[in-house]
Parts: structure tokens; sequence; C-alpha cells
């Protein structure tokens, strides 16, 4: 019987490949691997762009502000200097706000924080795109989209980290977990990616109600393996859904590298054409190309061309929260060499570049802020902390559950108010 | 009036609250030109509009996320899961989401939004199309889970469940669908035309949530159940003669207490019946529930009459359903001095 003929037989062992960072610490990290453009080199299209031609725009890198300290190119957005100044303003309060918070966390005022250092202009920027009646589903890390609003005081906010008696998410919240409806910011769950397809379930609401509000959907790098966020932009792609799609790129996802989140050799921009979804890749740490693609993206989904998703680049220069020490997994100096630099810093040269800025102002701002912030946060302290024993009644544990409370948890209410005495 | 299916009924509810409400949305798997696999939804869609009505992606979790966020833009979704044993997936949405979204905003958002779907077994579905589930749901805080056994309450307890501001479970025993099925496979199907409760008014109504119906009076035992149980259980009670008083839940949480009590304090008996499997199963509860509220009145142990603690089988489907000859063998046992 003649031998079958067999196809050559391959004798080299399988190998699992575990993504690695380029350095660990002691090392100097090989930020090579982020793909970087000039600023200004990258094309602006027209709002209407059929979204399988933007693959260009998710791999390559948004930028305006060039090292010089001047905007370039395509995507320089049309604001004047105050308003420069106010984003600047925004950044620099939550820069301080959050330096503040954290030594109220090492004082044990409150159990937990949550920094956004080094990330401040995709929120404060980003905000500045938006208007009333639209909403944000954010992650714990876009504070700056508070901060930089002027109608939201920090009293409560303050207040909500401290879990006090004036908490008004009735201490049922970690810190930082903030919910305010009124100024456009959605319940933060805790649980990663669940806000990402509810963001597109809010936008296809408006869309089906015939109104003019949109939504902007939020969700860090190592999230974005959740399921819920390739069914968000399923839906947001099939139902042309009014929303903005933010991933935010900091590299880091408490000890994991962006590589175990699926950033190796690809971009999480490059998700959104797959999907069907016009995607730009951008500096998240250049105010102004934050603010000119966050405003193409409104634009887009206000004139009903659908969803957009925008990866922003950018590095979480702090620990991932107050229960984290990253010296123990990436370089120390991995912040102050990546290659992006800072976001308050970049937009400082460049006002002062413009002539409507000067060293002086800027301490000034600062002086004033650290006053307003360290005020705040002693009207604050006068409702209690979490460390004085001021926490809300004990029926607000029993509230809310359902909207009228069943009797099983009237008569629990009873029982823990008996066990007390 | 009219002559209703529980299909039927069901389609009606939706239609009167799609017609009086325009925040409420229909859509779910196949829910909108086709009208969904069982039909529930037919019409509806060429009625109502596509952007009322409407088709997802097969995405459970998807689904309830998108339902999840248009409850906090303030719409009344009615998502359709296909059937009960394909919800896993959404389970953080219901869970951690749509189920404590209330609480943890203390109030700034909501998510009244419902989520129908089919459960239960007896149409050869194997492990994949059969499951009762309710257990899962009943055990999260935030819930309301709900399961008719009949027309007249699954058209009564849909529309309530619209209109309710908490996020409800609706689980339809699909056996029920066509017809008060009472466990005897190999008889002759009962259209729901003949019998009393398959009378249904065309317009709006309510019943009741966190309210239990007394099914069929009696004195001897108490029988607690719901869905399809309920007709399997009143064939037990008929064959064995014993004056069973057959409580149908309906509401399985938050549930109608006093309305359990007061018939297990009267009877002094109780038997506990349903589809789910034993352990940790809904029964559980409520024979802690018992046992807790009555038990100085009762004078037999509590009986409970489950499928068993396996997948649900394809072949041996009727050896696994709790049928009627095992829920009269709890009942004798029940009435033991």
């Amino acid at each position: 019987m003649a031998s079958q003929p067999q196809p050559q037989r391959q004798e080299q062992a399988l190998r699992l490949h575990v993504p690695e960072p380029s350095a660990r610490p002691g090392q100097h990290t090989d930020f090579s691997y982020l793909h970087l453009s000039d600023a200004g080199a990258v094309r602006r299209p027209p709002i209407d762009v059929a979204p399988a031609d933007t693959h260009d725009l998710a791999t390559a890198l948004v930028r305006v502000l060039g090292e010089d300290g001047c905007a370039h190119g395509p995507w320089v957005p049309p604001l004047a200097p105050e308003q420069l100044v106010r984003g600047l303003r925004a950044m620099l309060k939550t820069r301080i706000f959050d330096a503040r918070m954290l030594i109220a966390q090492r004082q044990k005022k409150m159990s937990f924080y949550i920094q956004s250092l080094g990330e401040e202009a995709i929120a404060c920027a980003h905000a500045l795109a938006l208007v009333d009646g639209d909403m944000c589903f954010p992650t714990y890390r876009q504070q700056g989209l508070l901060l930089a609003r002027d109608d939201v005081p920090l009293v409560p906010l303050i207040c909500q980290l401290l879990s006090n008696e004036r908490d008004p998410l009735k201490g049922r919240q970690l810190p930082v977990m903030y919910s305010m409806k009124r100024a456009g910011f959605f319940s933060i769950s805790g649980n990663l990616a669940t806000q990402f397809i509810q963001a597109v379930g809010w936008a296809m609401a408006s869309a089906i109600k015939g109104d003019t509000k949109i939504a902007s959907a939020w969700i860090g790098d190592g999230a974005t393996a959740e399921a819920d966020f390739h069914t968000a932009l399923t839906f947001a792609h099939v139902y042309r859904a009014p929303v903005i799609l933010n991933v935010v790129n900091n590299q880091w996802a408490i000890s994991t590298f962006q590589a175990i989140a699926g950033g190796e050799g690809t971009t999480f921009a490059g998700r959104g054409v797959g999907c069907g979804i016009a995607s730009l890749r951008v500096d998240g740490n250049d105010f102004l190309a934050v603010y000119a693609a966050s405003s193409w993206a409104a634009e887009r989904a206000r004139g009903n061309l659908g969803p957009t998703l925008i990866e922003w680049i950018s590095y979480r220069a702090g620990p991932h929260s107050t229960s984290d020490d990253p010296s123990k997994y990436r370089p120390a100096d991995d912040a102050a060499r990546f290659p992006l630099g800072d976001p308050i810093a970049r937009l400082k040269t460049h006002l002062i570049a413009l002539g409507a800025w000067s060293e002086e102002q800027h301490a000034a701002l600062q002086r004033e802020l650290e006053t307003e912030i360290g005020a705040a946060q002693k009207e604050a302290e006068r409702f209690g902390t979490l460390a004085d024993g001021h926490a809300p009644p004990l029926a607000s544990m029993f509230e809310d559950v359902y909207r009228e409370m069943p009797p099983h948890l009237h008569a629990q209410l009873r029982q823990l108010q008996e066990a007390k005495g | 009036m009219a002559a209703m299916t529980m299909i039927q009924a069901l389609r009606s509810a939706m239609d009167v609250m799609l017609e009086r409400d325009p925040n409420v949305v229909v859509f779910g798997q196949d829910v909108g030109y086709f009208g969904g696999v069982f039909r529930c939804t037919e019409g509806l869609q060429a009625k109502h509009g596509s952007a009322r009505v409407f088709d997802a992606p097969i995405s459970e979790g998807g689904i309830v996320g998108a339902a999840v966020g248009m409850g906090a833009y303030g719409l009344r979704p009615v998502a359709e899961i296909q059937f009960a044993d394909y919800f896993y997936p959404a389970s953080d949405q219901i869970v951690s989401e749509a189920a404590r979204l209330r609480y943890r905003s203390v109030g700034d958002f909501t998510a009244p939004i419902t989520i129908r779907m089919p459960c239960g077994g007896g149409i050869y579905g194997g492990q994949t199309h059969s499951q009762s589930p309710e257990a899962l749901f009943t055990h999260v805080c935030g819930l309301r889970t709900l399961m008719p056994s009949n027309p007249y309450d699954a058209k009564g307890l849909l529309i309530s469940a619209i209109e309710c501001d908490d996020p409800v479970i609706f689980l339809e025993p699909k056996r029920l669908y066509n017809g008060p099925f009472d466990g005897h496979h190999d008889r002759p199907i009962v259209p729901w035309s003949a019998h009393a409760l398959g009378e249904v008014p065309d317009g709006h109504y309510r019943v009741a949530l966190e309210s239990a119906a007394v099914f069929r009076a009696g004195r001897a035992l108490t029988v607690l159940t719901y869905g399809t149980m309920v007709f399997v259980s009143e064939a037990a009670a008929i064959e064995t003669g014993i004056d069973a008083e057959i409580i149908d839940l309906r509401s399985l949480w938050p549930l109608d207490l006093a309305a359990i009590v007061n018939s297990v304090k009267k009877t002094g008996r109780c038997v506990i019946v349903h589809e789910a499997t034993r352990t940790c199963g809904f029964g559980a509860e409520l024979a802690a529930l018992v046992q807790e509220h009555c038990f100085y009145h009762l004078e037999a142990p509590i009986e409970r009459v489950t499928g068993w603690d396996t997948p649900y089988p394809h072949a041996l489907e009727w050896d696994y359903f709790p049928g009627p000859a095992r829920v009269a063998a709890a009942l004798r046992r029940a009435m033991e001095p």
C-alpha cells in the first residue's frame, strides 16, 4: 500500500506570548512603542467622513501643540486666549484638588482616593466641548469633568469623599464615585466598563425621543478587554448612536501594561474602525488637540453622523489609587520621561508664547486655587470625616433599594435599631 | 374582554403601554419585524414604528446595558431576553447596575426597566432552553422578580412592571404560553380559551405587585407555588382529593408574606413546589420564612417538590419535571399526622 504524502512536520515547541513592558523598576522605558506623529502633521477630515476612511487617523496621533509651544496644523481649534486660560485654570484646579485630597486620605479623613495626575487635559478640555444636557458616563479618573464646571461647588464633592453627614450619596459609595445628573455626570459604578454600553443606550434614547442631547462614554485601556466595551461599539455602530466613545490609554491598568489589555502592535482606536466607527488617536496631554477632537466628535454626534471613538494617549503619572504602589512594577522616572509631557506645563508654555500668560499670573492662580480648595475642605470637614464617626443615619442604609421601602426592609431596619439599642 | 393566550396577553400589555406612554420602547433579539421567536411582539413594530420596537444584536449584556442607559435617560424600556437560559452574559448589568443604580446615586439616576424572559421546561428544550433561574434574581437586592401563571395575570403584571420605577425581572413560563399545562404531558393540550383566566380585558389594568393570589381555596394544607407548577399542583390536589389551598405567589420578591402566613397558620401544613433545581432554590427561602413566621402552627414538616439538582435533561425531561405524581406524593406526606 502506497504511503500517504505527509505534511512537513514542525519540530519547534509552541510558546505562549505574555506581553511585557519594555522596562521594569530600575530600567528605562523605551517609549518608541507609542508611534508619535508631529504636531500639525495629521489631517482633519470633514465631519461627515466615512468611518472606514479614518483608518489612518486611528493609527497616527493628532497633535496641535508642538515642542515650540505653538499650535500647528488643521486641528488648531478656534479658542480665544481667555478660553485657554479657563482650561488652564480647570486643569490646575483639578491637580491641586487631587493633591489636597490625597493628603486628606493619608490623614485617614477618607478611606480611599484616586487622582487624575497627568491626565487633566482629557476631562477638562472635553468638558468645554459639551453643552448642558449632554451626559458623561465617566470612570473614576474624570473628576476634571466636574471641576471644569463653574456650577459644581467643591463642598458637596469633598463631603462625598469624606463620607460625612452631608455626603450627597449618603455614604453608600467609595470616595470619588460621584453622581451629578444636573452636571451631566452619570453615577460611577466601580464595576469596570458597564457605563460604556449604558452611555450608548442613553444616546439611543435621545435619538428615539428626537432630542438633541449627546452622550460621552469613558473607559480606560485596561477595561476595553471587557465585553461591555465591545457590545458598546456594536450597539453604537448598529444604531448610529449620538455618542463619543473615549478610551483613555494611560498605559497602565493598576500593574498591567496596556499590552495586557491588547494594545501591543495595534491601537485601541483601531478597534473602532473595525466596528465601522469613525476613530481618532489623539495626544491626550495636548489641551488644544483634546478640545479639537472632542468638538469634532460632538459635532458628528449632533449631526446624526453617529459615534466617534477617540483613543487619548496619556500617562497615569500617579498610582492607580491610594491602595497601589507603582514603584513595585514600573520605572519611577516613567512620567518624567513620557514623550507627551505634562498637560498643564504644555498649555502654560503655549499661553506664555502667545503673550497671554506669565509665570507671575500662573503663581497667583495657583495660590488663589489653593486658598479656594483649602477653604472648601475646611467647610466640608465641619460636617465630619470618616475618622470622626459623622456617618449618615442608619435608616439611609435601607432607603433607595427600591422606590418604596418594602416590608422586609422595614423589618430589617427595626432589627438593626434594636440590636444597636 | 377577549379570550387570549398568554402570548396574546403579553403582546396586549406591551401594545397598551406603547400606546399610553411615549417613553415605552420594546427591543430584543428577533422582536422587531419578525415579532419574537415566541411571537410575543408580533405586529408591534408595524403599529408603533421601528424607533420604538426594534431588533437588537445577539448580546444580552448589550441589551440590558443599553436598557439601563435608556432608563437613566427617562425611557421605560421593555427588553426581551430570548430564553432565561441566556441571561447570564447580562448578569453584571442586572445585578451590579440596574438593581443598584437608584441606591448608589441616591435616586439621581434610576433604571425603570422590565426584562422579559421565557423560562421553564416541558418543551424539549434541553439544558439551554428550559431553566428557571428565579432564585438568582430573588437573591439580588433592588430587583423585583415576577412570574405570572395565566393570561390575566400576565397582562396585568406586565403593565404593573412597565409602570414600576424599579427594575423588574419578568419570567414567563413558556409551557403556559398556549394553555394551562398541568404536567400530564401525554394528554391533549388544553387551550387558554377553555379556561376562565384566559379571559383578558382589552385595555389597561394592573395586577398589583407584592400580591399573591389564592388560586384554589382549601383548608387541609397550603401549597406555595408559582408559574407552571400552579396547574401541576392543582392537578395533584384534585387527584389526591386533598383540600389543598394553592397560593400563586406571582410576585416572588418582594413577596406577599401576609398571604403565605395567613394560609399556613390556617392549614398548619405547607408544601412548596417549583420547577427550578432544589438546593438554594427559592423554595429554601419560602421554607425559612414559613418556619420563622408559622413555626408554632406547623403540624408536619415542610415539603419541597422541585426539579432535581441536575442540568435540565433532554431525553429524560419528564423524569426531571416535578409532575403531578411527585406533587401528589408530597401532599400525602404532608398530610401524615
